[in-house]
This record gives structure tokens, C-alpha cells and sequence, in this order.
């Protein structure tokens, strides 16, 4: 156990804005991954003995398996000795009863980050779970979705609130057993949040979350679990940024949406956690799994606009396990410098009549690789299933690489798969056309981005829609000479 | 306004414009003409300052200023102006926003109040109507997927709502029939003024029935080998550039 304070640093950097570090008093766990680590997490939360169980299965597993190499990107291998999995803003005495008593420090974190949490500058309409480093510090608006029946908090306070919801959903849609990372996060999970819509309710606001990793050598391992009753209705929202740091840190997520019959789950993501540099030295490493389950009639429709990260490896997938359900996947994925993307999804189609859209647009620049990778399955019994599929990729000069790798299995034969895919280059006329008629190279790129990109904005919730325009724009600065 | 002295550019070692001399003065419209590869298209986007281009040697003056140092976007909002022979497509930006984006660039460089959506739209469609565009052009992506003539026509379009000092028009009259050359014809008379001037670069003497140069130069092989008055055209219609290019 060590407590440690950084130093102030303020980065100046027009590229990422969000790369300060909050002088904060943190209480971390010295770097290493052995059970008495997750004991400690587990027992530091108080958690029943059901899901400290759960923990050491899943890293005993984690254990027995191997990194996935299988993705186009490139990186040294991850040292989990070397992280440390808990890191949480210390705190006085019983610790802050409501966004009131939080330290002034991490409520000014989160208005620099655009994100206000106190009472009189909260964002209209949106209701926002704070997750700095390994705990969520607050959440906002509970009263009023309360007043609806809605659940909105973070994990670590649905564990001791509503443990039968979480013992009875938690681990059901991305089990342990997936894959390597989903290992890990369930081993050593700190927070995340926690939805719960009631049966026929339409939550009254936005839900969102905002992610903020802080701490040097910690990796972020946040669990996220949203669940729709029957008929109900719910729009979250996910926003990330981190710390210009020169070592790599790992945030490997796991997200579980469970749509039950005739509701809907719609999920947006603007991730912006800090990219690294032009040379590929530090930036976030995201390995995340998101996974969403429909049953009959429901809808999970995911939205994404992935603009930080060193390395992103992300496929946000639908089971469409109930007759007429929709999975929708709605891409952007922007590499620049030396990032590296292989995002993409997994449509599973299992029941009848199922459907399922997957819009994906990738952009390169610098020295950017961006990879779609989408599978398309269709079970035995899941007849007159139909996918459309639209991957297209931007390239912005010479040095980077877009690459496409779909995936088609079918194995019922009144299902109606089509793929499209399209590959073009901002061209040196076009900058030049655009120049003439006045406009600054930029801004020619930025519009023709934005141009690009227009069918995913479009899917994001009005408030986001601009601001993930911007931040599209100031990851794009530099990109053209 | 336009002052080109002895201008010399060369593209990937190439010497394409060997020395060009040529003055233009408020309120006239010049025709450039001359066979193809002469270095026509060379000498319009040497003028917007496209790069690519080596210049080796000489000197270009918009009223007075020498522009070879600015930049593409500084010598627009200074009031050059480029009508495409090939106007470049550009998929999913919407012609209004470009439009608009451009006009205010301008708007803003001559320290004039940026147009807002509304009085843009109004300003807009009144153009549009002279040029007989159709208004559901304005929802399109900026030439994408148009006919030629409509390109050649949107080109026109930007350069009425831009209103340049100085615009260069490179064969805009080519596939266009007779109706579209007319009214691409009428765009470029109506904003014509004591204060601005044209070149206007055309293989058909046709054109020059509408827009009535001043003068008229042929260009061959990198240099201006004659200039004269619109009498010049006809000449080169009956007799072809054979004749001058022997002497030349
Ligand atoms: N990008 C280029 N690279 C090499 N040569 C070029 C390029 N563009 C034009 N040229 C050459 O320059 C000459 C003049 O071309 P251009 O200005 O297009 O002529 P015009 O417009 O009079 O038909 C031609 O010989 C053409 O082949
Ligand atoms: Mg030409």
C-alpha cells in the first residue's frame, strides 16, 4: 500500500486538451496481479463472498490463457506485474455522502473536462456517473430517475444495493470464459456503472458516464452493466480522457447490455482517452469488450466515435437471440500519428426475422492503421435474418493504412446478407478546389470528414453529435502538411 | 489589375510556361485561346497557385500586390477566383455549407459581415434562379454526381455569390450545348463591372458571341504568340493556328 501525490503538470498541448493531471491525494495498490491483490479489491468494496468467488475463478482462468494475437496491431507485450489495479481519490473520514462533499479538486477535474457535476452547472437533461481512476466519485440526478424506478449508479454501490439484480445478470451476456481481457476485467474489476430500467419506462434523461483515468501505472478495469425490462427504453453515453503520459496504460473494459422483450438500448461512446504520440510513445492501450443481448422485439443500437488510444481493440457486438430483434452498430474510428484501430462488431443472429445494420467509417491519418473487422453470423434457425453492412475508409496522405476484414457465416439459407465497402483518399484537388474558393486546408479536411462521417453522427444523441464533431476536428489537427 | 511579367513555371522539370507577358485592366475580359497542351489550364492554376508548379522566373501582380507569395486560400479571399475545366467532386459535403463556408472566408477577409444561414439561402436562390439551377442542388454533395453542364453551371454559381475581381474561366463553355452556354454566358456578363475582369479560356470562337473580349491572345507552346482584338477569334475559327504557329 502506498499513498501517493503527483505533481501538478499541465501539459499544454492544443492537440489533446484533456491531458492535465489532477494533483490529487490517491490511495493505490502498488503495482502486481496475484489473488491477494483482488481479495483486496474485492474486501475494500465489501463485497459478499459470491462474487469474490467469482473474481478468483476468473483470474485462475485468466490465468490458463493467452494474449490474442489474432488483431492487426502491434505493440510490446503488456507486463500485468507492472500495473497497479487499484488507485482511488483518498478520502476523508466516511468518504463524501453527496456530490456536495467531493473534493473541490475532482468537481474542477470534471469542469475542465466539460463535464459539471455540481448542483448549479450540471448538464440539462443528462444525468452523469463520474468514474475517476478505480471509483466512481458521484453520480448526478438520482433523485429524479429514482422517482421513475430507474437505477442509475455506480457498480461498486449496486453490489451493496442491488446485489440480486447483479448476481443474476452479471457475467450472463460477456462471460469470464470469452476472452483474455474479459478474464482479467473480471478478476480485477473496480467500478463502472450500474442501469436499471423498469419494465415500460422510458428513462426520463440521458444516462452517461464519464471515465477518467488519473493515476500514473494503474490500468482502468471498469464493468458496466445496463439492463432493460420489458417495454422500457433507455440512451446512455460513455466519454473517456486520460493524462498525456510517456508509458502505455491499459483500460480493458467490459460492457453487458441486457434488452429484454420489446425494449430498446441505445449506447454512445466518444472515446478520447489520450493517444500517444506522433513517435507512439504512451497513450492508452483499450482493449474493451462490449456485448449486448436481445430478446424478442428488442433493440440494442451501438454508436461509437473513437478518437483516442494508442491502441483500440473493440468490437461491440449483438446477440439477437429474440425473434425480430435489431442490433445496430454505428462506427467512427479515427486513427492519426501513430495510433493503431481493429475495431469493429459481431452480429450474432440467432432468432427470426432478426435484422442488423453495421455502418462503419474508418479514418487514417499520420501514420494511422485503422482495421474494420465485423462478423456477420446467422444460426440454423434464425430465417429470413437480413444484415446490411457499409464499411467505408478515408485515407489523409501516404503514411497510413485502412484494411477490412469481414466475416460471413450463414447457415440458414433465407438469409440476406449485404456487404459494401468503399476505400477513398482526400485528394490533392480537392484540397486545392476547396483552397481556391477560400477555405484553409483544414478546414477542407475537417469538412470533408465531417461529410464522411455524417450517417454516424447522426445516430448520436443531439448534445454529443456537436461536440464529437469538434473533438473529430482537433484529433485531425497536424494531419495534412 | 492583372500584371504578368516574363512568367516561367515548370512541372516536374518540364518547363510548360516559357515566358509569359500579359496586362489585364479593370473592366476587360481577355480570351485565352490556343491548341490543347499549350499550357492554357498550366497558366489558371499557376494564377490560384496550385502547388506542383516550379516557378522559375517572373513576376504576377493583382492590382499592384505580388500574389506569387500568398497561398491558394489568400489569393481567393483576395478576389481570384478559378472556374474549373474539371470542377473537382467532393462526396458528403453538402454544396449549401461549402457555398456558405466559402462566401464568409471571403466575406471576412474583405471585413465584411459573415452571411447567416437565412440570408444566405435568400441571397443563394435568387443566383440560382438566374442561372436556372434547380434548388434541390443545394442539398447535393459539391458536384457529386452531377452532369457536366451542371458542374460548369455550380462553378458559375460560386463565382456570382464569391464575386471575384478577378476571374479565370477555363473552358467552361466545353460540353455545354447552346441554351447552357447562354446562360453560363449571362452569369459571367452580369457580374462584369469597372471594378473586376475575366479571362476567359475557350477553344470556340461560340463563346465569344456571348462574353465579348476585349482582347484576345493566343497561346501556343508555353508563350503568348498573338494578341488582337475579338476579330482575332473569328480569324483563328476560319484559319485554325497553323498559320500562326509557322510564323511563331
Ligand atoms: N501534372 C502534370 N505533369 C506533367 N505534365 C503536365 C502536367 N499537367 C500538365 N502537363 C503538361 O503540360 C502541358 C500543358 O498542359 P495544360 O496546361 O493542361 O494545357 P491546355 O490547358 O492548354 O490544354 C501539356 O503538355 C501537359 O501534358
Ligand atoms: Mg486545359
Amino acid at each position: 500500500m502506498s499513498a501517493n501525490t503527483d505533481t501538478i503538470d499541465e501539459f499544454v498541448s492544443s492537440e489533446y486538451k484533456y491531458g492535465f493531471i489532477t494533483d490529487i491525494e490517491s490511495e493505490s495498490l502498488d503495482p502486481g496481479l496475484n489473488e491477494d491483490v483482488i481479495k483486496f479489491i474485492s474486501a475494500k468494496k465489501n463485497e459478499p463472498e459470491w462474487l469474490l468467488n467469482w473474481r478468483l475463478k476468473a483470474f485462475r482462468h485468466f490465468e490458463k490463457m493467452e494474449n490474442p494475437e489474432w488483431a492487426h496491431v502491434n505493440y510490446p507485450p503488456v507486463n500485468f506485474q507492472e500495473i497497479s489495479y487499484y488507485s482511488a481519490p483518498k478520502k476523508k473520514g466516511d468518504g463524501p455522502k453527496s456530490l456536495d462533499e467531493v473534493d473541490p479538486k475532482l468537481l474542477e477535474t470534471y469542469e475542465k473536462l466539460g463535464v459539471p457535476l455540481h448542483e448549479r452547472a450540471r448538464l440539462a437533461g443528462v444525468a452523469v456517473d463520474a468514474v475517476f481512476d478505480s471509483e466512481s466519485i458521484g453520480t448526478t440526478f438520482k433523485e429524479d430517475l429514482a422517482k421513475a424506478g430507474v437505477i442509475f449508479c455506480s457498480m461498486s454501490e449496486a453490489v451493496q444495493e442491488h446485489p440480486e439484480l447483479v448476481k443474476k445478470y452479471l457475467g450472463t451476456v460477456v462471460p469470464y470464459t470469452d476472452n483474455y481481457y474479459s478474464a482479467l476485467n473480471s478478476a480485477v474489476f473496480s467500478d463502472g456503472s450500474f442501469v436499471y430500467i423498469p419494465k415500460g419506462t422510458r428513462c426520463p434523461m440521458e444516462l452517461s458516464t464519464y471515465f477518467r483515468i488519473n493515476a500514473a501505472n494503474t490500468g482502468q478495469f471498469e464493468r458496466t452493466l445496463i439492463i432493460a425490462e420489458e417495454s422500457s427504453h433507455v440512451s446512455y453515453l460513455e466519454g473517456c480522457t486520460a493524462p498525456m503520459r510517456d508509458e502505455n496504460q491499459l483500460h480493458a473494459a467490459v460492457v453487458e447490455l441486457v434488452a429484454l422483450d420489446n425494449s430498446e438500448i441505445k449506447y454512445s461512446t466518444v472515446q478520447n482517452w489520450y493517444p500517444g504520440d506522433e513517435e507512439g510513445r504512451g497513450g492508452i492501450y483499450n482493449f474493451v469488450t462490449k456485448r449486448g443481448i436481445c430478446k424478442r422485439n428488442a433493440k440494442i443500437s451501438w454508436t461509437q466515435v473513437e478518437t483516442g488510444s494508442a491502441i483500440t481493440w473493440k468490437y461491440p457486438s449483438v446477440i439477437l437471440q429474440g425473434d425480430n430483434s435489431i442490433g445496430e452498430f454505428y462506427s467512427i474510428a479515427l486513427t492519426n500519428k501513430a495510433q493503431q484501430a481493429d475495431t469493429g462488431t459481431k452480429m450474432v443472429h440467432i432468432g427470426k426475422n432478426t435484422r442488423s445494420t453495421i455502418i462503419s467509417k474508418g479514418i487514417s491519418a499520420g501514420k494511422g492503421q485503422n482495421s474494420y473487422r465485423g462478423l456477420v453470423q446467422v444460426g440454423k434457425k434464425a430465417s429470413k435474418a437480413r444484415n446490411f453492412s457499409q464499411c467505408d475508409s478515408l485515407l489523409i496522405g501516404d503514411k497510413c493504412g485502412a484494411h477490412t476484414f469481414p466475416y460471413i457465416e450463414a447457415k440458414n439459407s433465407t438469409a440476406r446478407i449485404e456487404h459494401e465497402a468503399t476505400t477513398s483518399k482526400i485528394g490533392e484537388d480537392q484540397i486545392f478546389y476547396c483552397n481556391q474558393r477560400g477555405l484553409e486546408t483544414q478546414d477542407a479536411v475537417n469538412m470533408i470528414v465531417n461529410g464522411f462521417c455524417k450517417e454516424v453522427f447522426r445516430e448520436l444523441p443531439m448534445e454529443f453529435a456537436v461536440e464529437a464533431q469538434k473533438l473529430l476536428d482537433v484529433s485531425l489537427e497536424g494531419s495534412v502538411g | 489589375m492583372l500584371e504578368i511579367k516574363n512568367l516561367k513555371a515548370r512541372i516536374e522539370e518540364k518547363e510548360i510556361l516559357k515566358g509569359i507577358n500579359l496586362s489585364v485592366n479593370n473592366g476587360e475580359v481577355h480570351a485565352i485561346m490556343g491548341p490543347n497542351g499549350s499550357g492554357k489550364s498550366t497558366l489558371a492554376s499557376v494564377l490560384a497557385g496550385r502547388e506542383g508548379y516550379d516557378i522559375t522566373d517572373g513576376e504576377v501582380f493583382l492590382r499592384g500586390n505580388d500574389i506569387l507569395e500568398l497561398s491558394p486560400e489568400e489569393r481567393a479571399r483576395e478576389g481570384v477566383f478559378l472556374a474549373f475545366q474539371y470542377p473537382v467532386e467532393i462526396p458528403g459535403v453538402n454544396s449549401t455549407y461549402f457555398l456558405r463556408s466559402a462566401v464568409n472566408q471571403v466575406r471576412k477577409h474583405r471585413g465584411e459581415e459573415e452571411l447567416d444561414a437565412m440570408n444566405f439561402l435568400k441571397l443563394v436562390k435568387a443566383k440560382m434562379k438566374e442561372l436556372e439551377l434547380a434548388e434541390e442542388f443545394l442539398k447535393r454533395p459539391v458536384n457529386a454526381g452531377f452532369s457536366g453542364g451542371e458542374k460548369k453551371r455550380n462553378e458559375i454559381l460560386q463565382m456570382t455569390m464569391l464575386n471575384p475581381s478577378l476571374a479565370v474561366l477555363d473552358e467552361t463553355d466545353s460540353g455545354l450545348d447552346i441554351d447552357a452556354l447562354r446562360i453560363v454566358a449571362d452569369g459571367v456578363n452580369r457580374i462584369k463591372n469597372q471594378n473586376n475582369a475575366q479571362i476567359v479560356i475557350t477553344h470556340y470562337q461560340r463563346l465569344l458571341d456571348y462574353i465579348v473580349p476585349d482582347f484576345v491572345h493566343v497561346l501556343y507552346d508555353g508563350r503568348i504568340i498573338k494578341s488582337g482584338d475579338k476579330t482575332l477569334a473569328h480569324d483563328l475559327e476560319e484559319k485554325g493556328y497553323d498559320w500562326l504557329i509557322k510564323n511563331a
